[in-house]
């Protein structure tokens, strides 16, 4: 049992290693990238690598590990806002639906049950695709179909917690309803929410980019990796590497979401 | 067992017309006049407003929702705004090339996520076991659109193995189908692994043993029966993802499927169509969990008599 629990606690730290490299990457990224993402020479384009362009250069002559490395600003700007959007809206609705019951009980629940009808990714893309295509509706459309996750596991913790000695002891000493689910309820949450927003980051980030790849992400003028990987597809022949780079990022972080959140679950968890 | 189904069955009906409720929605998230997108700002007054009368978006919004439901239990879905065909006939010529692709995917999944998990849990902690679960860690976190086009380059530019795509033979299936199955595959192999560890350690499995029962059947006869309960249920909630992952894969692919015709509708702005999809693919969702949920009670008792 003791070698699982450092085994767990190494992938933890393998992949809080992975997510670090790439928001490194995201913050310093005008001092990594060779030049301007958005510069074109299309006398150079489908470029291979160099000393000049260590990711080569894509259709249009712009430098492939400029967009990559802009494209990880977009991608977490763009799950972080989502993420924590989305805990916060999951632990309001949640708490508001598991502590008062009743009602509200029933109608977030009911709302939830529709939500979680869908296949995550495609409310996103029928969202997306009536409102426009824009960071902004990104955002938007990935929140309304993500905070459901968070609201239910919040709720099914706080039908649990509330019956708890503590919570009516607080009440008890008259401390008010949202006291006590705030001060005394919710950081017994802290674990179970990381764990999952871990992994929602991990989803968030491949649905990012599948917008994008879709052509229904940010502009064309904001570099992100889904349009760097939709442009390589079709120049696969003459330049794999526009695809093999951003796929290889994409793959770096969402591993190190997945390896942070199956270890962080494992090294929670009692029975282990 | 026959409450339970109808218990279930009752249970499904509200989410049912919630999905249709939220898919009838979806054009009114549309920002501004949905008419005007859909036609282009240059279009006459008269025009707009026989598009706004057939799609009867004139009339008051409970009018408009009624009549959608009617319509939808009638299996009409609309007109597409593109080609004037009905809406239902688009999507009939286009759901076996999805179904083809989808059961491939699954057939890849369990083909390989079940032998490998079961291989992982009974050599647990072994260097078969770490690998086995580091590839199903990759599986799980190579997205269908960088998978796809790396199948494609390795196994149809490098080595012309396979063709590239458009719908046809069995070797026209083998990449996309693998392509959307490496990320199914890889839960449920996870899965079949944590189960078949639970069992091993129950009770049961040491009188099996303490009898002087072999390995194998100790496995396979007993553990393997209980532990795949449980991947039964990840593998229909895993339909829907499968299902969406078509519209990514048949794009890469051209694949004539329910998956390309979204994107090419939402290319368009041909509503009708959007509408029909997604409804067809949430619709297809919840029936396949419902089926899912049943079926899990006809193996477990456990379930419907709780």
């Amino acid at each position: 049992m003791k070698k699982t629990k450092r085994v767990t606690r190494n992938l933890m730290i393998v992949g809080a290693s992975l997510i670090s490299l790439m928001v490194l990457i995201a913050i310093f990224a005008p001092y990594i990238a060779p030049q301007d993402p958005n510069i074109m020479s299309l006398a150079d384009r489908y470029q291979g690598m160099s000393w000049q362009h260590p990711f080569g250069l894509d259709e249009n002559g712009s430098d492939v590990l400029a967009k990559v490395v802009y494209g990880a600003r977009v991608s977490l700007a763009v799950s972080l806002s989502v993420v924590s959007l989305s805990i916060v809206i999951g632990l309001v609705l949640g708490s508001f639906a598991g502590y008062f019951g009743k009602f509200w009980d029933g109608f977030i629940m009911r709302a939830i049950d529709m939500i979680q009808a869908f296949p995550n990714f495609l409310l996103a893309l029928a969202l997306v695709a009536v409102m426009g295509p824009s960071v902004r509706n990104v955002i938007i459309a990935m929140c309304l179909t993500s905070w459901a996750g968070f609201a239910r596991l919040v709720r099914g913790e706080i039908l649990y917690l509330k019956e708890k000695e503590y919570v009516s002891s607080a009440l008890a000493i008259g401390a008010s309803h949202w006291r006590t689910i705030v001060l005394h309820i919710w950081p017994n949450l802290v674990g179970a929410i990381v764990v999952n927003a871990s992994f929602a980051m991990a989803g968030t980030i491949i649905a990012e980019s599948g917008l994008s790849f879709l052509g229904l992400g940010a502009p064309p003028t904001t570099p992100t990796w889904g349009a760097l990987l939709n442009s390589g597809r079709k120049i696969l022949e003459e330049a794999p590497h526009v695809s093999i780079f951003p796929g290889l990022a994409i793959l770096i972080l969402i591993l190190g979401f997945n390896l942070f959140g199956d270890g962080l679950r494992d090294y929670l968890d009692p029975k282990s | 067992m026959f409450n339970y189904i109808i218990r279930r069955l009752l249970v499904t009906l509200p989410v049912i017309l919630g999905v249709c409720t939220l898919t009838f929605l979806l054009i009114h998230f549309v920002p501004g006049d949905p008419i005007d997108i859909m036609l282009g700002d240059q279009a006459s007054t008269v025009d707009k407003e026989a598009l706004r009368s057939q799609l009867g978006l004139n009339q008051p919004l409970l009018v408009q929702y009624k009549n959608f439901l009617w319509q939808i239990s009638h299996l009409d879905l609309g007109q597409s705004l593109h080609s004037k065909s009905s809406v239902t006939s688009i999507l009939s010529e286009r759901i076996p090339a999805t179904v083809e692709l989808t059961v491939a995917a699954m057939f890849f999944a369990i083909l390989f996520g079940i032998p490998l998990g079961i291989i992982a849990a009974v050599k647990q902690y072994s260097t078969v076991d770490n690998s086995i679960l580091v590839t199903s860690l990759f599986g799980i976190s190579l997205p269908g659109f960088f998978l796809g086009p790396m199948l494609i380059w390795i196994f149809a530019i490098l080595l012309p193995l396979f063709p590239v795509s458009e719908r046809g033979g069995i070797e026209n299936l083998v990449l996309p189908a693998l392509s959307l199955a490496l990320p199914l595959g890889a839960i449920i192999l996870r899965m079949t692994r944590t189960q078949m560890l639970e069992e091993i350690k129950q009770d049961y499995i040491r009188v099996a043993r303490s009898k002087g029962l072999s390995d194998f059947p100790v496995y396979f006869k007993h553990a393997l029966r209980n532990a795949l309960i449980p991947v039964i249920t990840i593998i229909g909630l895993q339909v829907g993802a499968l299902l969406t992952g078509t519209v990514i894969t048949e794009t890469i692919f051209d694949w004539p499927g329910i998956g390309s015709l979204l994107l090419q509708a939402i290319q368009q702005r041909d509503y009708p169509i959007v509408q029909g999809c997604v409804l067809l693919i949430a619709l297809t969702y919840v029936i396949v969990n419902l089926f899912t949920d049943i079926s899990y009670a006809i193996v477990n008792p456990k379930v419907r008599l709780s």
